[in-house]
């Protein structure tokens, strides 16, 4: 009864965020295709990876013809940040079996942590059935993602590569960065490795792009650190 | 098929680090220095993408009104920060691309 009631809660707070990623989901369909990767492997990277950044940055990479050890990097670093989600959701779903863990892990994608986190710190979910609510989440979010990719496949097959569809790979990054922009250490990231990529952008096996993401990454850190002594002395 | 083994590889380090401490029992507190880098994984990473795939667009860097792909950048950017829209930032540069095509076409024929 709980879980029916928790999962159902899972699907209903998940819907709107799913019906969000329909859109990235085609994208990724679209772009994917553009960057020459055959249809049924896009549709797969979907299915196998379920992660909506990595899969765009993979596709941009293997698009540039990338050694599998970059993008496996790259891939790392992207997504390092489920350790989070994964240390964040270990003390709610700790009874469970190893192989239950391991679904939910599967499914533990950023938009359905977002929504299940809040969730089980608002004091409104039923404790024994907390895995229910991520279960509805995350499986609502898995079938938004998967179909929606499907659709971008479809389309992405049907559009001329006059049309330089492989260039809205960089705009949803642009779109993504840009409003993100909101403090100097970010400025000084972006800025940092956008200016690091394209002086590096000759080095082989594109890795300029990971000597550019540490540089930036590194100079945020600094640019903060000095920000905060700053306020201290100050004070 | 060395795609193939790639994108499973690509699934394995994703769901490995989806798992790793959701298998720990316990409570696990990231050192902070860690969570304030990962925050800036995002910014650096996709602008490491975006500063070459607008500034080189065959692989030589050309900041020239000459680079078809600058002007859409420059504009995608701007509608970016004003909208805080993905969706309008890709049309606006898509838009502004395949007119920057279309006059060069007219003109040069």
């Amino acid at each position: 009864m709980q879980a029916r009631r928790e999962l159902r809660a899972g699907i209903k707070s998940e819907l709107p965020v799913a019906a969000g990623v329909i859109p990235f989901g085609m994208i990724f369909g679209v772009v994917a295709v553009a960057a020459g990767i055959p249809p049924l492997l896009a549709q797969a990277m979907s299915f196998i990876v379920f992660a909506g950044s990595a899969q765009f940055i993979g596709a941009q990479l293997i698009g540039l013809a990338t050694p599998a050890g970059v993008v496996l990097l790259t891939t790392f670093i992207v997504n390092l940040r489920h350790l989070l989600y994964s240390a964040s959701m270990a003390p709610y779903l700790r009874t469970l079996s190893p192989a239950c863990r391991g679904l939910l892990a599967y499914l533990l994608t950023d938009e359905a942590y977002a929504v299940a986190i809040l969730h089980f710190d608002s004091g409104r979910d039923h404790p024994a059935a907390r895995q229910w609510f991520l279960l509805g989440a995350g499986m609502t979010l898995w079938i938004a993602w998967q179909a929606s990719t499907a659709m971008g496949v479809f389309l992405g097959a049907q559009v001329p590569a006059a049309w330089a569809l492989d260039f809205t790979l960089a705009l949803t990054f642009i779109g993504l960065v840009v409003p993100a922009l909101k403090h100097r250490a970010e400025i000084s990231v972006a800025a940092t490795a956008g200016v690091v990529a394209l002086i590096a952008a000759g080095l082989p096996y594109q890795l300029g792009l990971l000597l550019a993401a540490v540089t930036g990454i590194t100079v945020g850190l600094v640019v903060q650190q000095i920000g905060r002594t700053r306020s201290w002395s100050v004070r | 098929m060395d795609l193939w083994l790639l994108v499973a590889g690509m699934g394995v380090i994703t769901f490995a680090l989806r798992l790793s401490l959701i298998m720990t029992s316990g409570r696990i507190e990231l050192p902070p220095l860690l969570l304030q880098a990962l925050k800036y994984v995002p910014p650096a990473v996709l602008s490491a993408i975006i500063f070459p795939e607008v500034m080189r667009p065959d692989g030589v860097f050309d900041p020239s009104l000459g680079n078809p792909r600058l002007i859409p950048g420059v504009i995608a950017a701007v509608v970016a920060w004003r909208t805080k829209n993905v969706l309008l930032t890709i049309a606006a540069g898509m838009i502004v691309l395949w007119l920057y095509h279309w006059i060069v076409a007219l003109t040069s024929g």
